[in-house]
């Protein structure tokens, strides 16, 4: 649905983009994360037409949308609904007003205008702030009128630069949910660029990680995690090594994620049973990313079929990342 | 020593020359506003960092601007007197007098608008910008709609300074309150009339300051906020 081929853009000899390639499905969600300053912002703004990039190309369905002018500009903005970072409600306008603007913009008569505004308020929980006017609503409220707003003229596409930066924790819950249902009810592609991994773990299917204006990592949410080395699994996953354990007092150690409901529920008492062994989880924990539970748990093995049990549990879809102790490493 | 003026005289003095500078002042606000707004938005427009950047454009513009901003009413008046022959037909008298007000007060007016346009944050405009909004809708509704309580009170600025203006009328012989003042009061050491008129001077701008106060704050949705 997106694709960014090898973008660049720099300001005055800062090159805050340095050919940035990535692509985002039809009907998903791409969390861009990384550090303060990593072009993050820059990308947003250049897939939102509001920054033309030096090089390179951001296909909308097909259509590179770098060197449109005019009113062919104008039309391809209505494709793709922004929620800026920032506060960026009109403030003499309430808040029904506000996401009537891409509809007036787009030419839309008053009624099916009127129709609209009332379903997005619907789909962002509020209906009875209609009247409201910005300075009456919390952030929360705030930016969910924000996301109602860029949701206004059907987007295929939704960009969202830190919609949650300024919440707290339960509100930015409630801007999640919004951008949640937007893909799934309505099937828009979202990106969403945060500095905040709980974002990517609430409803990113997605994350690209950008640092100095480059993509150092890419994949799928779900991927990531099983790949030790990974920036997204260090940071999703529960930490195994909190508290130290006693290595010889087993005779494997080893680290195993697990992915989805059934290894997560099933996996580890089926090893321990079918191969004979003494399974103990000596650290990590669960978690959850969108709606499956993930798990990285620190393993102590004692048993003479230690390693086969290892061996079985990688075969059956969990990942062993690493073995801490043992003759061989399992591989990864 | 001569009997003073009696009230009832003074009042319709007062009367008359109220009329008047009311009628300068209004007539030369409206064109002055007319005028005036369009300038500050096309200053804006071309700013760094506006709608539609144009550096040179926003020099020249800027200069002439600033220039008119500089000149002295009094030259105004008297160097515009071939122009206002030309606009209003006669060069004395009330309405001879507007054409140099309003030209004053254009780009008085322009600049305050920039100023203030200049205060609505990027991010409300950018957002508009991403709904696919053109130029003009921006200016708008956005521009223009954000910034109204402020543009309200910039037109009450410049009624006020308009009333200071209009006190020079009595140069092309326009009249009005603060001819009343000078040349009734003042020359002829009449201080009944002098002091009646700076009187209601005061009472005048007054009111009419209190009047775009209210408006101002009548058109700030924001003032709803008390939830
Ligand atoms: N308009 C601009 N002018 C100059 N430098 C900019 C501008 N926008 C971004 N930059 C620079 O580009 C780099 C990336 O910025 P940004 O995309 O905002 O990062 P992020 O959103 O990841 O924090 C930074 O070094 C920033 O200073
Ligand atoms: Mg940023």
């Amino acid at each position: 649905m997106i694709t960014v081929e090898n973008l660049t853009k720099s300001f005055q000899g800062v090159n805050a983009l340095n050919g940035v390639t990535l692509d985002v499905e039809a009907g998903t969600v791409l969390g861009v994360v990384g550090p303060s300053g990593a072009g993050k912002s820059t990308l947003a703004r250049c897939v939102a037409l509001l920054e033309r990039p030096d090089s390179g190309a951001i296909r909308v369905d097909g259509t590179d949308i770098t060197s449109l002018d005019g009113s062919a500009l104008r039309a391809a903005r209505r494709q793709i609904g922004v929620v800026p970072q920032g506060d960026s409600l009109l403030r003499q306008r309430t808040a029904a007003g506000n996401i009537a603007l891409p509809l007036e913009s787009a030419g839309v008569p008053g009624p099916q205008r009127r129709t609209r505004v009332g379903e997005l308020l619907d789909l962002v929980g509020l209906t009875d702030k209609a009247g409201a006017y910005p300075d009456q609503l919390s952030g929360g409220q705030r930016q969910r009128i924000a996301v109602a707003r860029a949701l206004a003229a059907n987007p295929s596409v939704l960009l969202a630069d830190e919609p949650t930066s300024a919440l707290d924790p339960e509100t930015t819950g409630s801007v999640l949910t919004v951008l949640d249902r937007a893909r799934a009810e309505l099937g828009v592609t979202v990106l969403v660029v945060t500095h905040d991994m709980g974002v990517v773990r609430k409803i990113c299917d997605d994350v690209a990680v950008l640092e100095q204006g480059r993509v150092v990592e890419h994949g799928k949410v779900l991927d990531l995690v099983n790949d030790a080395a990974s920036r997204t699994s260090s940071a999703l996953l529960p930490a195994v090594d909190l508290n130290p354990i006693n290595e010889s007092s087993y005779d494997r150690v080893a680290d195993v994620v697990l992915v989805g409901f059934a290894a997560v529920g099933a996996l580890l008492p089926e090893a321990a049973h079918r191969f004979g062994v003494e399974l103990n989880i000596v650290g990590g924990g669960l978690t959850r990313l969108g709606e499956t539970p993930v798990a990285r748990f620190r393993l102590g093995l004692n048993g003479e079929r230690s390693d086969s049990a290892l061996e079985w549990i990688g075969e059956a879809g969990g990942a062993v990342q690493r073995s801490l102790k043992g003759p061989q490493g399992v591989a990864a | 020593m001569r009997s003073a003026t009696p009230w009832s005289d003074v009042l319709s003095f007062l009367l008359e020359a109220t009329g008047e500078t009311l009628y300068m002042v209004g007539v030369s606000t409206v064109i002055a506003t007319a005028l005036g707004i369009p300038v500050g938005v096309w200053l804006q427009l071309t700013a760094k960092g506006g709608l539609r950047p144009n550096v040179a454009v926003h020099r020249v513009l800027s200069f002439i601007t600033d220039l008119g901003r500089s000149m002295p009413f009094i030259v105004l008046l008297v160097a515009l007197t071939s122009v206002t022959r030309l606009i209003v037909g006669g060069s004395i008298g009330s309405t001879a007098v507007i054409v140099p007000l309003a030209v004053g007060a254009i780009p008085f007016v322009g600049r305050l608008v920039q100023n203030i346009l200049s205060e609505v944050h990027v991010t409300v405009v950018e957002a508009a910008i991403t709904t696919g909004a053109s130029t003009l809708r921006i200016v708008r509704s956005v521009l223009i709609r954000e910034s109204l309580p402020a543009l309200i009170n910039a037109i009450g600025v410049t009624v006020i300074a308009l009333i200071g203006y209009s006190a020079m009328a009595g140069v092309i012989g326009g009249g009005g309150l603060g001819d009343l003042a000078i040349r009734e009061g003042y020359q002829r050491f009449n201080d009944r009339i002098l002091w009646s008129t700076v009187a209601w001077l005061a009472v005048l701008t007054t009111v009419i300051q209190l009047g775009f106060t209210r408006a101002a704050r009548a058109s700030d949705r924001r003032r709803h906020a008390s939830v």
